[in-house]
Order: C-alpha cells, then structure tokens, then sequence
C-alpha cells in the first residue's frame, strides 16, 4: 500500500545524521572539483598556447590528441583510468583516478577556450608588440594572452560548471562523492529516495546556479567595456572612411 | 585491440547501434522541446518567459546523472515501469533541450529586431513573423553550435551505461569484464565514439568558418 506520508518521509530523510553524510560527500565533490579546476586550468592554458603557436609537428600533435580527448565521453576517460591504467602498473585510489580523468577532460576543453580567445585578438596586437621590440615569447606573454584571458573567463567558468557537475559521473568507481552518498542512503531505506534526489538536485543546483550567475555577470562587465571599445573603434573606422 | 574486435563486435556493434539510436530520439525531441522553450524565453508575455527561464536554468544546473537516475529509480518505484534506455533517453532529452534552448534563443537574438518589427508592422502575426522571418535567419546561425550540441549528445549517452541501456559504453563494460583486457577494451569503446563525433566536430568547425 502506497502512503503519500511515506514517499515524503521528510524528517526521516533529513535527519542529522543523514545530513552529516550528505555534506560529507559534498566536501568530496567539491575537493575534485576545485583540484581539478586548478589542475585543468594550468594545463589547458598551456596546451591552449602549444597549440597556438605554430611549433613544427608538436602543435598538430597536441592540436590532435586534444580534438580526440574532447570528443571522448568523460564516463569512458574515467573508466580508462580506473580499470585501463592498472594494467600498466599504474594504480590510482578513485578520488585521484577522477582527478586525473577530469584534468586530462577538462584541460582539453579548456585548451580549446584559450585558443579560441587568442585567435580573437586583432592581428595588430602581435604585430604591435614586434614593431615596438618585444620577442614573439614576451609578445604572447605580456600583450596577447592578458587580453585573451580576459576576454575567454566567461567562457571558462561556464566550462567548470559543467565540471562541477560532471563530478558525480566519477560515482561509478565509487567515489564517495554526494551522488555516491545520496544512492547510499536511499538504497539502505527506499522511503527517503525522493528526499534524497530533492537534496541532490538542491545542492548541485545552488552550486551550479550561483557559478552561472558569476559567468553571467563577468560575460556583461566584458561586454561592457567590449562594447565601449568596439563602439570608438567603429567611429575611428567610419571617420577613416571619411 | 583487433583480438577485441573478432570475440566481441556483435556486441559493440550493437552498442554502437543502441548509443546511435538513443541520440537521434533524444536529439529530434531536444531540438522540438528546446526550440519550444527558446521562442517561449523572447515572447513578449511575461509568465511565458519566466516559466522558459525557470526549465532552463533548472535542467542547465542539475547533473544529467540526476535526472536519469531520478527516472531510473523513482518513476519505476512510484508510477510506471520503464527500461533503462527509456529512462537514459528521456533524461537525456530534458538536459539537452535546455542547452540547445540556450542555443537557439542567441540565434534568435542574434537576428535583428528590425526584422521581426518589419513583419509584424507588415501585418503578420507574432507566430507567422517567428515561424516565416526569424526562425529560418536564426536556425542558419545556429547550425554549429547546434552540430556542436550534438557531439554533446552523443558523448552524453553513455550515461545509458549508469541505467543498464545496452549502449556502448555498457557493452564496454561487460566486455573489459568477461575479457579481463580493460585497457584494449576502453580502446576499442573510444576508437567507435570518435567513428561518431570526430568526423561531425571537424565538419562543425569548417562550417563555422565558413559562416563567419
């Protein structure tokens, strides 16, 4: 016999110490998170710049290997490194297999934010930067990529959003993440799982939203002072026109 | 690799076959919901707009593993009983179609409002300017990203793999089990996911070049 109170079994579900073990996967969710966000970060920038910079035979291979990465489903990459790796001798715990695999993931895609950004500054700036004596190196590091990181954060943290959420994939190899605990509770009594997957939603929601929010409002303080920029220079085009 | 391909590739193949058809069913539904949603977020009527805001961002900020299992474990539990691969492809509809409504509303968008002000001072209604003016300007700029979403798509049906949805990743699975060879399992499972999404990724970026 089915119970409307049942299904709800609110304070059941929310009790201390269930909250406890919720928030306790939560604090693993958001420790591979933010190590993978750093890792993934340093990574992608420098293989975003590999890329870029047209160095003979190591930028395709790099260009490559990150086209194949980011075209790989995650679930697979994180597999790879949990089952495949081991048989090379190389065996991570789960929480270091799913920062290795979301590093590898998300440094891929990030690759691909930063050569997208410093393809978007305007020739000249390079261009610039050599007439006035800077080497091709100091130019990159001094004129383009502070302009192109600008331009590309908006982009990168709508990247780390989904890393964020991407991280309860890596319950698979039994992470004891917060999807990995929720299942744990509702699989122990079949009453909370409802209330369980209402806390899942609300915590990956309040994360994922609050970052989004912080996307947003970077995407139009850029767009902003983007706009104020493109505005004089189409005047300076229009009285060259003139 | 190759010893994987002769014991197994029945069952990759199906894999293949069933990660395939999940993202076609899931990306024909996407595209209709999404766009639904897309015009409802630029109609002029408030509660329209707030109500495509609210499905957006909830479905954009929720883990697509959540939506599934949600259909995986308590829709079985409380109402109807439903297969894995139903389970996997309606929660694969509903995170997609949140993010290709993000993507046709900027087509939207990016079509200029004189257009539609044009039309509807022309005499056409709302619905036949959208239907006859806008949509069609903003479904060309929106082809990239759209191919692009459905890269996504592809690579996010092997969540079918949480649900028991006999996709690829699944038969992977049980494969790198009954083989004890993981690593030239995984190999293989990649090797067919790049067959699908590589060759649309490299055609995605030339016609992005080439609209721009």
């Amino acid at each position: 016999m089915l119970h409307l109170f049942d299904m709800f079994n609110v304070l059941g579900a929310y009790s201390w110490v269930n909250i406890r073990f919720l928030l306790e996967g939560a604090w693993v969710t958001v420790v591979v998170s933010v190590l993978s966000i750093i890792l993934s970060y340093i990574l992608g920038l420098i293989l975003g710049v590999i890329r870029y910079v047209q160095i003979k035979y190591v930028s395709a291979i790099v260009g490559f290997v990150i086209d194949i990465i980011r075209n790989l489903p995650l679930i697979l990459i994180i597999f790879f490194t949990y089952f495949g790796l081991p048989q090379i001798g190389f065996k991570p715990a789960p929480i270091w297999a799913s920062v290795i695999a979301m590093a590898i993931f998300e440094s891929a895609m990030v690759a691909e934010i930063v050569r997208a950004g410093i393809v978007s500054i305007p020739t000249g700036q390079m261009e610039g930067a050599r007439a006035n004596g800077l080497s091709y190196w100091q130019a990159l590091r001094f004129i383009i990529l502070p302009q192109a990181v600008k331009n590309m954060i908006p982009a990168i943290v709508s990247q780390f959003i989904s890393l964020v959420k991407d991280t309860s994939l890596a319950t698979i190899i039994v992470l004891p993440d917060l999807m990995n605990h929720a299942q744990i509770i509702y699989g122990q009594n079949t009453n909370y799982t409802i209330p369980m997957f209402l806390a899942l939603a609300v915590m990956y929601f309040i994360v994922c939203y609050s970052l989004s929010l912080l996307s947003e409002y970077l995407d139009h303080r850029m767009g902003q002072s983007n706009s104020k920029k493109a505005k004089q220079a189409e005047e300076v085009a229009e009285s060259a026109e003139r | 690799m190759i010893s994987i391909f002769q014991n197994y590739g029945g069952e990759l193949l199906y894999g293949l076959g069933q990660t395939l058809l999940c993202s076609i069913i899931a990306l024909i539904f996407a595209l209709i919901i999404g766009s639904g949603f897309a015009i409802m977020e630029v109609m002029p009527n408030k509660f329209a707009r707030v109500v495509a805001k609210a499905y957006i961002e909830l479905f954009r900020n929720i883990p697509l593993l959540v939506i599934t299992m949600f259909f995986y474990v308590v829709i079985p539990m409380y109402i109807v009983e439903i297969s894995g691969f139903a389970a996997g492809t309606v929660g694969l509809i509903l995170y997609s179609s949140a993010f290709i409504a993000e993507t046709v509303r900027s087509g939207i968008q990016s079509v200029d409002p004189g257009q539609m002000e044009g039309s509807r001072a022309n005499g056409l209604s709302f619905w036949q300017a959208m239907r006859y003016i806008v949509l069609p300007q903003a479904f060309r700029y929106v082809i990239p990203p759209l191919g692009n979403q459905f890269i996504n798509l592809v690579k996010n049906s092997s969540v079918l793999a949480f649900v028991a949805g006999f996709d690829l990743m699944y038969q992977g699975n049980v494969i790198a089990s009954d083989s004890l060879q993981s690593m030239s399992t995984y190999l293989c499972v990649g090797v067919l996911y790049l067959i699908l999404t590589l060759p649309l990724s490299y055609y995605m970026r030339y016609l992005e070049k080439k609209l721009a």
